[in-house]
Parts: structure tokens; C-alpha cells; sequence
């Protein structure tokens, strides 16, 4: 199964590196209950068995409702969070192993840009100490040099390098994404998480921002996991795109064939709700409805994960074990029963 | 169809410790029975504030209406004293918000928040109210309507919580529903349950609703007209299909332009994006608020003279715009002069 999901027919053909590799990665996050001993009760299984690869140099979108685990996935590729099991190979390294001095110097090549640029950004630092301060952490250039490299990235993510020494409520939503950007970049990282950039965003700052990430990508060679709800902007910006529901990637695959021939029934009711600005189309669409709620993580289904809300669910799905990823057309992957059996 | 609302020149401004806040700057419209109307904008576009203004429900101080006429049904609801008012919210306007988490009371039931405006404006008695409550809440498709009446709001999902809103809003059948941002909160797939639950709802007791959001996609869908709003005025309003297909402001066209598709493939462009920011509503607009971003339309006009809303000339009835400039004849010239 491994094997299989690592590498895909089309893209062994195409040689592409592969510039992070998950496997079976797992993050439980415990239960606990007793006030003087705790003990584990359950867990929240955030993420549960996730394997993917992102290729060098390709954006990559975790799409998927609040609570399915992408935001989590993301915080544990890097190490925020440690994972309960699973392993996360970074530009040829074992991270999950790693510890101290040597995660340390492998944080320069792997950075994160989150969601909120307001929490995300200490009030009390101005923007110069904020986008330095990776710099000093990682002892990475003298104090003389600091400040023009600082400078020069700020011009570099659009922002007036005379605005150094302000504080972050001296700047809007969009400005403040931009100096989160400028401190991602500031160690020239190869790998970004991106979690949830533009959400926060008024839409007409969105676009800016979007196309900053993209001239950007392009300009210093960057990898980007993007990890959205707003599967339009997904489209737009994603070479390829992982659905993931309940903790599992249930299908993944390059966004083009995901969006156009959506396998899995999540994917399609998923797409099938996201409106579309048009009101000639609104009219006509058909909607697939799900009913109910997403379960929680503590207590999935028995089955296939999906069940309880799957529309074209048979007798086997509650049955059989939750599926695996299957490749049903080159680089495609969709994990479920209907669909593989 | 008669005219259910009528807002004339409204002016709410916010008196701060940094300055007045200039919010809403003049909003005028009309609102016919069992008209859907979907009010587009960003945060500080004066959307929520305006009609958080129509309803007496702005805190004042620092919150002051300046000037302007609400006429709901024959009456001016900035003259109603506060007891009057209380008698029009809930039971003949009513008002559904964003977060369904803060808007409900956590330590009242469900059943409690339910009944109250039943007693209060219907007059019924508990055991009516109760057996009411029990059918609205079976009406916005709740599961178990009575036993879920003795619950709290927590142990509702996001999703549920919105539909007990609904059901609290639509409670005493309101001739007008005025629902701000009330899908923002909530994930897509639970969003499309809330709009066709709405939908439905809406024909049933054919009411007038007014749609807060900065969705154009949620727009597109739900309502009969749209009203496109920034820096505090109206800039854009007309019915659905006209303002989409045939923008008249910069605005909207940018808006429209800026936004990627989920049914089209993308063409591997960058976006059209609108350059600069939001302004600042601390200072007094003078002239079209949009024209600093508008670099291909605006004229000099733009920054010295606030744009009237005028009716589009060549457009259907009630398509109007505020802008100094032709929109349609200056992308015509645009589009030769690049061919």
C-alpha cells in the first residue's frame, strides 16, 4: 500500500523530487479525566493515517471543513506538533526523530504563514524585530547586515521598507499578512505551510495576496502545502489537491481531474455547495446536500468514515474497515468502497 | 408588490476617542414585499451598520444617526420610542446574526430564548409557546424538536445553532428577515443546507429578506436584487442578473474580476486584483471613496464630488450606480486600444 501510494505511475515516469514525504502519519491528541491523576480516557484523533507527497517546487492544497485535521496535519509536518506515529521525510531527513540542535537547523528549510495576521504577530515588536527576529534566532547574518536584508524583503512582499520600525496595528489585515510572509521568507526557506492565508482577508485583498504567494513561488523556487477552505481559491492556486475529512485524505490528486471528475461522494457534495458568483449558474446547479454533522474525532463511525452522512452509502461501508487511497487514474487517489470495489 | 421598506439618506456616524467614525454615509433604498435583497461588502463598508442602525439596535453613544428616514409600513422607525421599537423587532422585523455561538444566551435553554418572543409579542402562555417552539424547531429541521427544547445552546453543533436562530427569527412571522452574514461562520456543505433551508422557508411565509454578506457566490444564489457597498454608500443596486453580467462600477467589476472560479478551470493567470486598501472611515468622504483604487476608470471628478445613485441608462429599471465615469464605454475603448 505504500509502495503505491508513493509513487504514481505518471509521476515516477516524470522523475519529480519529492521534496516532503508523509507516511501513516498520525497525531492522537489524549482525552483525560480526573482532577488530582489524570488519566487518558480517549483521544481526538486529529489526524489519522495520512500519507502524501509533495513534489519540489509544486503548490499543494489540504482542503476539507473545520475539524477535519488539515490545520493539525500541517502543525505536525513541521513539528509543532510531535505526531503520535507515523514518519515525515523533509528533503531526504526523518523529522519525527529528530531532536534539539538538529530540528533546529532543519526549521530554516521549512517555514509557516498562519491564518490570523492579527494573533500572529506580537503588538509590542515592530516590524523589523518581527521579521529579524528568525535571523537572530538562528544566528544566520550579522546585526549591519540585518536590517537591509530586512529591508530588502519587505520590498519584496510589497510593503514600503520605511514602515520598519511601526508596530503591527499601524497596518491593515493585508499588510499584516504581508509582514507574516516577510518572516517566513526571511531564513529562504525551499518549503512553506500556508495555513489558511487569505481567509481572514477582506475579498478584495485576497487576490493580492494570492498573487503575492504565486510571484513569489516562482521567483525563489518554493513548495507550498496550502492549507484552505475556499476550495475557488484552491483551484486557482493548487497543482494538486488533498480532500481530507474526519482526519483522512479521501481523495487526492491533481486539482484539475479532482475538480472536474470528483470521485469520492465527499468531494462532490463538497463541490457541489461552494456558490459560484454567477447567477445564471446558481440557478441551474444541483446541489448534492449532506445531511447532518461532521462526527466528532474522538468517536468516528464504524466503517467507513463517512458513512453517517454518505448518500450513496451500501450495507459494506458500515461493515468493511474504513478504505484506503486506490489510484484510479494517474495520480488520482480516492478512498472509497463504492467507488474501488 | 407594494413597497414593504423605504430608507432615505441615512447617516450613522461613530463618535470616538480617535476621531468620528463616518460609517454609513447616506444610504438610500427600497425594499418591496417578498423581495430578496443581498447587500455585498467588505468589513467597515457600513453593511451590518446600517441596518443594525434601522433597527435602534447601534450603541449610543458612540453610535449616532445623523439623519434619514426608515419607513417600514407607514411609520419612521427612527422616531418609535424605545417600547415601540422592542414591539417591531422580533415580532414584524427580524434580525439573524453571524455567530450563532455569541447571539444565543449560554446559561438559558433553547426553549426559553424560543418562547420568549412568543409571549412577549404573540401573547401566548407557556404551554402554547411551548407546542409553537416545538414546530419551529421541527420546521428548521431539527431532529427530536421537543426534547431538544430543554437544551443548551452548547450542545448544539455550529450548523444547529444557526437553525435555532432561524427558527427564533422566524418565529413570529416577520413581514421582513434581516439576516447579517449568517453562513460566514459555518463550513461549506452546512452553509448549502442553511441557503436551501432559508430558500424554502422564505417562499413559505413569503417574506422580504434583506442578505448581509461579502459572498458574491451566496448572492448569486439566494436573492432577487444586489446592492454592492463601499466606504459607507451604496455604489451599485440593481436586480441579480443585471449587476453580474453587467457591472456598472469599478467596484463590482473588480470584485467579480478578482475572484477565481470553482466550476472553470483557471487559465494559469494571476488574478485581477484590486490594488490598495480599504479606506480609512475616520476621514470624511469628499469624493468617490473607491477612486484612489481605481486607477483605469476613475476621472478628476472622482476625488472632488461624492457620485449621486443614478439609474442606468441603458440598463433595466432599478439597475443604478454610483460613479462619475461609463463603465461599458471605457472598457469598449480599453479593449481596442489593446487590439
Amino acid at each position: 500500500m505504500e509502495a503505491k501510494v508513493a509513487t504514481s505511475s505518471q509521476e515516477t515516469k516524470q522523475q519529480r523530487e519529492v521534496i516532503l514525504s508523509v507516511r501513516g502519519l498520525k497525531k492522537y491528541f489524549p482525552i483525560t479525566s480526573g482532577i488530582v491523576i489524570q488519566r487518558q480516557v480517549g483521544a481526538v484523533k486529529a489526524v489519522d493515517s495520512v500519507d502524501f507527497d509533495v513534489y519540489k517546487g509544486e503548490t499543494l492544497g489540504l482542503v476539507g471543513e473545520s475539524g477535519c485535521g488539515k490545520s493539525t496535519t500541517g502543525r505536525t509536518v513541521l513539528q509543532l506538533y510531535r505526531p503520535t506515529a507515523g514518519s515525515v521525510m523533509f528533503e531526504g531527513q526523518e523529522l519525527t526523530t529528530l531532536r534539539g540542535d538538529d530540528l533546529r537547523a532543519i526549521r530554516r528549510r521549512m517555514q509557516i504563514i498562519f491564518q490570523d495576521p492579527f494573533a500572529s504577530l506580537n503588538p509590542r515588536m515592530t516590524v523589523g524585530n518581527i521579521v529579524s527576529e528568525p535571523l537572530i534566532i538562528h544566528n544566520v547574518m550579522s546585526k549591519k547586515d540585518r536590517r537591509q536584508f530586512v529591508e530588502e524583503l519587505l520590498v519584496k512582499v510589497g510593503l514600503n521598507p520605511f514602515y520598519i520600525n511601526r508596530y503591527p496595528h499601524e497596518f491593515s489585515g493585508g499588510q499584516r499578512q504581508r509582514i507574516g510572509i516577510a518572516r517566513a521568507l526571511a531564513l529562504n526557506p525551499s518549503f512553506i505551510v500556508a495555513d489558511e492565508p487569505i481567509s481572514a482577508l477582506d475579498v478584495s485583498i485576497q487576490a493580492q495576496v494570492v498573487n503575492l504567494l504565486e510571484d513569489l513561488q516562482k521567483e525563489l523556487n518554493l513548495t507550498y502545502l496550502f492549507i484552505a477552505h475556499d476550495l475557488s481559491m484552491v483551484r486557482h492556486i493548487c497543482d494538486r489537491v488533498a480532500v481530507m475529512y474526519l482526519g483522512k485524505i479521501v481523495e487526492l490528486g491533481p486539482t484539475n481531474l479532482v475538480y472536474d471528475n470528483p470521485l469520492h461522494p465527499y468531494t462532490q457534495s463538497l463541490l457541489s455547495a461552494v456558490p459560484v458568483p454567477d447567477p445564471s449558474v446558481e440557478e441551474k446547479r444541483q446541489r448534492i446536500i449532506l445531511g447532518g454533522d461532521v462526527p466528532s474525532p474522538a468517536n468516528p463511525p464504524k466503517g467507513c468514515n463517512f458513512n453517517t452522512r454518505c448518500p450513496v452509502a451500501m450495507d459494506y461501508c458500515y461493515r468493511e474497515p474504513d478504505p484506503e487511497l486506490v489510484e484510479m487514474e494517474p495520480g488520482h487517489f480516492v478512498a472509497c468502497h463504492r467507488v474501488t470495489v | 408588490m407594494g413597497v414593504l421598506l423605504e430608507v432615505n439618506d441615512l447617516v450613522t456616524r461613530f463618535h470616538t476617542q480617535e476621531g468620528i467614525v463616518y460609517a454609513v454615509n447616506g444610504v438610500s433604498y427600497t425594499l418591496n414585499e417578498g423581495e430578496t435583497l443581498g447587500i455585498v461588502g467588505e468589513s467597515g463598508s457600513g453593511k451590518s451598520v446600517h441596518a443594525l442602525s434601522m433597527l435602534g439596535l447601534i450603541p449610543m453613544p458612540p453610535g449616532k444617526i445623523e439623519r434619514g428616514i426608515v419607513n417600514f409600513q407607514g411609520r419612521d422607525l427612527l422616531k418609535l420610542s424605545k417600547e415601540e421599537m422592542r414591539l417591531v423587532r422580533g415580532a414584524e422585523i427580524a434580525m439573524i446574526f453571524q455567530d450563532p455561538m455569541t447571539s444565543l444566551n449560554p446559561v438559558l435553554t433553547v426553549g426559553t430564548q424560543l418562547t420568549e418572543g412568543l409571549k412577549l409579542h404573540l401573547g401566548m402562555n407557556q404551554a402554547q409557546a411551548d407546542r409553537r417552539a416545538t414546530e419551529l424547531l421541527d420546521m428548521v429541521g431539527i431532529p427530536d424538536a421537543r426534547k431538544r427544547l430543554a437544551n443548551y445552546p452548547h450542545q448544539f453543533s455550529g450548523g444547529m445553532r444557526q437553525r435555532v436562530m432561524i427558527a427564533i427569527g422566524l418565529s413570529c412571522n416577520p413581514k421582513l428577515l434581516i439576516a447579517d452574514e449568517p453562513t460566514t461562520a459555518l463550513d461549506v456543505t452546512i452553509q448549502a443546507q442553511i441557503i436551501e433551508l432559508v430558500k424554502k422557508l422564505r417562499d413559505e411565509l413569503k417574506m422580504a429578506m434583506i442578505w448581509i454578506t461579502h459572498d458574491l457566490g451566496v448572492v448569486a444564489g439566494i436573492s432577487d436584487s444586489v446592492q454592492v457597498m463601499y466606504a459607507g454608500r451604496i455604489v451599485e443596486r440593481g436586480p441579480i442578473r443585471a449587476v453580474f453580467q453587467n457591472p456598472r462600477s469599478a467596484y463590482t467589476l473588480g470584485l467579480l474580476n478578482s475572484l477565481p472560479r470553482v466550476d472553470a478551470q483557471g487559465d494559469g493567470e494571476r488574478l485581477t486584483q484590486i490594488e490598495g486598501s480599504p479606506p480609512d472611515m475616520r476621514i470624511e468622504p469628499v469624493g468617490d471613496s473607491f477612486a484612489p483604487r481605481n486607477p483605469l476608470y476613475r476621472t478628476e471628478r472622482c476625488f472632488t464630488e461624492i457620485p449621486p445613485l443614478r439609474q442606468v441608462e441603458d440598463s433595466v429599471p432599478g439597475h443604478m450606480v454610483a460613479a462619475w465615469y461609463d463603465l461599458p464605454a471605457l472598457r469598449k475603448k480599453h479593449e481596442m486600444e489593446k487590439a
